[in-house]
């Protein structure tokens, strides 16, 4: 917590001002006046989604923006206080599709610290090391999306190639690439199939490589730099006032991680790094999220290495039953702060469940990051938000 | 045959020149369906290179090797409904892509594929070429103004600044050129562009490498205007697809939408057309005076059926090691009738290139000539068609404030400088 306080000087908002948006047009015909209000979304290709953004533009120059998110909105939450809590557990995989093993991890513990039960070593290992994968793959549909936005066409066909080497093994695990259900409270439902350290170990050799590859398209592109150096800068004291996490904030110079911050699974086992960022603006984002998928192989590879035998699932009764009370935990999702408040009356059902999710959190800083920049740059800073509709609607 | 067919038979000058109207309406004809076809040839050759850069196969199911799916594609956009937006300038909105179209085309009057191989010799060519070809811009504009919605007028407006911009470089790139043609014993330049080709002939010297490096710099800041001029990725941004969905034509579809698709590919050509007449001797093949025996003539020659052959043999190669499956039957043997029409081409160039082997005026040996002229003019610009696949596979999209920097703060400097300092050298050197 320390090194957070430190970096934030002001609590304040220090340039945010929401006094803006009348977006009343003018009586006038639109080609008369200067200013234009444009909808992107909730149908458009590069706002990941069913977001719709309303522009107020002046000529090419954004003036203001407004979300308008809950195209997607299932009712998440509100299937919880119906459900059991086992029954639940699937669902929370279709909230963040990108990384619906992260979704399960956090969904898992806190439960299992409802419970006050904790999953066995080797339950713990296995599910560092697929969420980490998890982490790759987000990070690498992040990229190749990213990059499409910004015009590039190819890093997403390379990322989408090199994805479904995880999402084979996730296959393998559990049956599933997608929404894949992987944890169980109390542990894990799968043991590792055979020959699964060697393809995790095998991946990694794999993947070093591709790294390389992509950074090697766009690194050092010159149109690249220029796309994403000084777009979308936000200040790190900006992104603690708006709550946003992860990548974003750290590469605003925050480093806050909660996997070193407060330590969850057996984190705390393995020696990594924090990649940190100076600048805040999308290049950095960028450098920040491609030091992460090595920091992740870095993570998986220890954790493959000292898998140890033993157990699986932990000791957890057939009907979950929570003693009363409410908790919230909170884990490092590939897109920020993932955490969930549950309150137990005691029954099979949760009270009330409430997610926080990263996306819906990180996209409050749109408006921030992009007034007084250009339309194109609507895009990349959509793109480097990483936002998926799923997690923001719920 | 009457007169007016027979009397430009054997002519050493292009029809507009011997003021033979017919022949000009043939050639007119023969260039267009030749666009046309190259059109649909690139469309193909697009999506498949670009797959291959991304690692995917592209159009693998229409025909062997997607070899059909331009002809679906077509007859697909043939067939779709004609919308045009109710609030859409309907006059406006119908005429846009036919003004595209107009202008990609009438610059091929003036492109010399061969020193007579051309529509017309004017002696303003590259005046005309410049002027008609920014008239593709009024057609973009015009459509996205027309459309009545917001994305299309912001790619119109987007494409009109950019082309505005680029068209200022790429004239004065043009000019140092076209300084460069009046370095012979009388002095005298040229706009026309078959004499802008034999004045690299006669100066032993593609204008790319004349006075090096001003030649190249020159040939250069074309080369990048081009892009813009053409609305290529990386300068994409009238049709941005991340950004404005579909830029000038997202209210366009169906016939109307390939229109604007075969304008943009037609002036992709073109655009490559004349960097090639302009710097890289246009229809001369390599080394016409070091290499001028007429062994090498004959070597060279040889070159239009060799290289259909390769094509030919590399389209046998992919029906033989097509899966055996019967699921493929049709599929091999329409690769290998593929294979045989090209080989019966190669076939008969090379009889063409053995017959018009000596360098008297039969029929044989002045079609052999004509073969050769276009033949290198065509794979010069098939070069820059390769660029323009590479350049999209590899690069983002450069941005509006960033284009339009480029454009006035990078590339019409270096190009005035680029100007003066020929004609500086133009003039110490003669």
């Amino acid at each position: 917590m320390s090194e957070h306080e430190n970096d934030v000087s002001s609590r304040g908002l220090s340039s945010l001002d929401r006094s803006h948006l009348d977006l009343e047009t003018p009586e006038k015909p639109y080609l008369d006046s200067n200013e234009l209000i444009i909808n992107m979304g909730p149908q458009h290709p590069a706002t990941h989604g069913v977001l719709r953004v309303i522009l107020k533009l002046d000529g090419e120059k954004v003036l203001g923006t407004e979300c308008v998110i809950g195209y997607l909105h299932r009712g998440v939450e509100k299937i919880a206080e119906n459900r059991t809590y086992t029954m639940f557990n699937p669902y929370v995989d279709r909230m963040d599709y990108c990384a619906a093993v992260s979704n399960g991890l956090g969904y898992c513990e806190a439960v299992e610290k409802l419970l006050n039960v904790e999953a066995p070593p080797r339950a713990q290992y296995i599910r560092v090391i697929l969420t980490e994968l998890n982490r790759i793959a987000s990070h690498q549909l992040w990229l190749g999306t990213h990059a499409l936005d910004i015009g590039a066409m190819t890093p997403l066909f390379y990322t989408f190639r090199d994805r479904e080497e995880i999402l084979k093994i996730f296959e393998r695990y559990c049956g599933a690439r997608l929404t894949t259900h992987a944890f169980r409270i109390g542990g894990c439902q799968y043991e590792t199939y055979a020959g699964f350290e060697k393809e995790v170990k095998n991946f990694l050799t794999f993947f070093a490589p591709k790294i390389d590859e992509y950074e090697a398209l766009l690194t050092t592109n010159r149109i690249w730099l220029e796309r994403t150096k000084n777009v979308g800068v936000i200040s790190g004291a900006d992104c603690v006032a708006l709550g946003v996490t992860g990548p974003v904030l750290r590469a605003s110079g925050v480093k806050w991680d909660l996997r070193k911050a407060q330590p969850y699974a057996n984190y705390s086992k393995f020696d990594f790094e924090i990649p940190v960022g100076t600048n805040g603006d999308t290049y950095d984002r960028y450098l920040v999220r491609m030091q992460e998928m090595r920091q992740s192989m870095r993570i998986v590879e220890q954790a493959v290495n000292d898998i140890p035998e033993g157990p699986i699932m932990g000791k957890v009764p057939k009907v979950i039953k929570p003693p009363v009370g409410e908790i919230y935990h909170s884990i490092e999702a590939p897109k920020g702060e993932l955490g969930y408040f549950i309150v137990s009356d005691g029954s099979t059902q949760p009270y009330r469940l409430r997610v926080r999710p990263p996306s819906f959190v990180n996209l409050q800083a749109l408006d921030l990051m992009v007034r007084g920049s250009l339309v194109a740059d609507v895009v990349a800073v959509i793109g480097t938000i990483d936002i998926v509709l799923g997690e923001v609607d719920r | 045959m009457p007169n007016f067919i027979m009397s430009y038979l054997g002519s050493t000058v292009t029809p507009g020149e011997a003021g033979n109207q017919f022949w000009a309406l043939v050639y007119v004809f023969i260039i267009f369906v030749g666009v046309a076809v190259a059109v649909l040839c690139m469309n193909w050759i697009e999506r498949k290179a670009l797959a291959h850069f991304q690692i995917r196969l592209g159009p693998m199911r229409v025909g062997p090797h997607g070899l059909m799916q331009p002809f679906a594609d077509a007859l697909k956009l043939m067939l779709k409904e004609d919308i045009i937006p109710a609030e859409a300038d309907q006059f406006v909105f119908w005429i846009a892509p036919m003004i595209g179209l107009l202008a990609a085309f009438t610059v091929y009057t003036v492109i010399p594929f061969g020193p007579s191989q051309a529509v017309s010799d004017m002696n303003i060519g590259i005046l005309f070429m410049l002027g008609v070809s920014s008239l593709g811009v009024l057609g973009i504009v015009v459509a996205g103004w027309a459309s009545n919605s917001h994305y299309p007028l912001i790619g119109a407006l987007r494409s009109s600044a950019q082309m505005v911009s680029y068209e200022v470089a790429m004239g004065l790139a043009i000019v140092s050129a076209i300084l460069m043609t009046s370095m012979n014993a009388s002095g005298t330049g040229t706009l026309s562009m078959i004499e802008i080709v034999r004045a690299q002939q006669q100066q032993h010297v593609w204008f790319i490498f004349k006075f090096f490096p001003l030649g190249l710099i020159a040939f250069a800041i074309f080369a990048i205007a081009m892009v813009a001029e053409t609305n290529r990725a990386p300068f994409d941004l009238a049709e941005a697809e991340s950004e404005l969905t579909a830029g000038f034509h997202t209210e366009y579809s169906g016939l109307r939408w390939s229109l604007f698709m075969l304008a943009e590919y037609a002036a992709m050509i073109a655009v490559s057309s004349i960097a090639v007449t302009l710097w890289l001797g246009g229809w001369m093949r390599p080394f016409p005076n070091l290499l001028h025996a007429s062994a090498w003539d004959f070597i060279f020659s040889l070159f239009p059926g060799l290289t259909f052959g390769g094509l030919a043999a590399i389209a046998f190669i992919g029906a033989a090691r097509m899966p055996a499956h019967s699921f493929f039957r049709i599929q091999r043997i329409g690769l290998a009738v593929f294979a045989a029409l090209l080989g019966f081409i190669a076939l008969l160039l090379l009889v063409i290139a053995v017959a018009g082997r000596s360098a008297d005026m039969s029929l044989a040996a002045r079609f052999n000539e004509g073969i050769g002229y276009v033949f290198w003019f065509v794979s010069k610009v098939a070069v820059f068609m390769y660029l323009f696949i590479w350049y999209r596979a590899t690069w983002p999209r450069y941005r509006f404030d960033q284009l339009m920097k480029i454009g006035w703060k990078v590339m019409l400097p270096i190009s005035l400088g680029v100007l003066m300092v020929t004609a500086i050298v133009g003039v110490l050197v003669s």
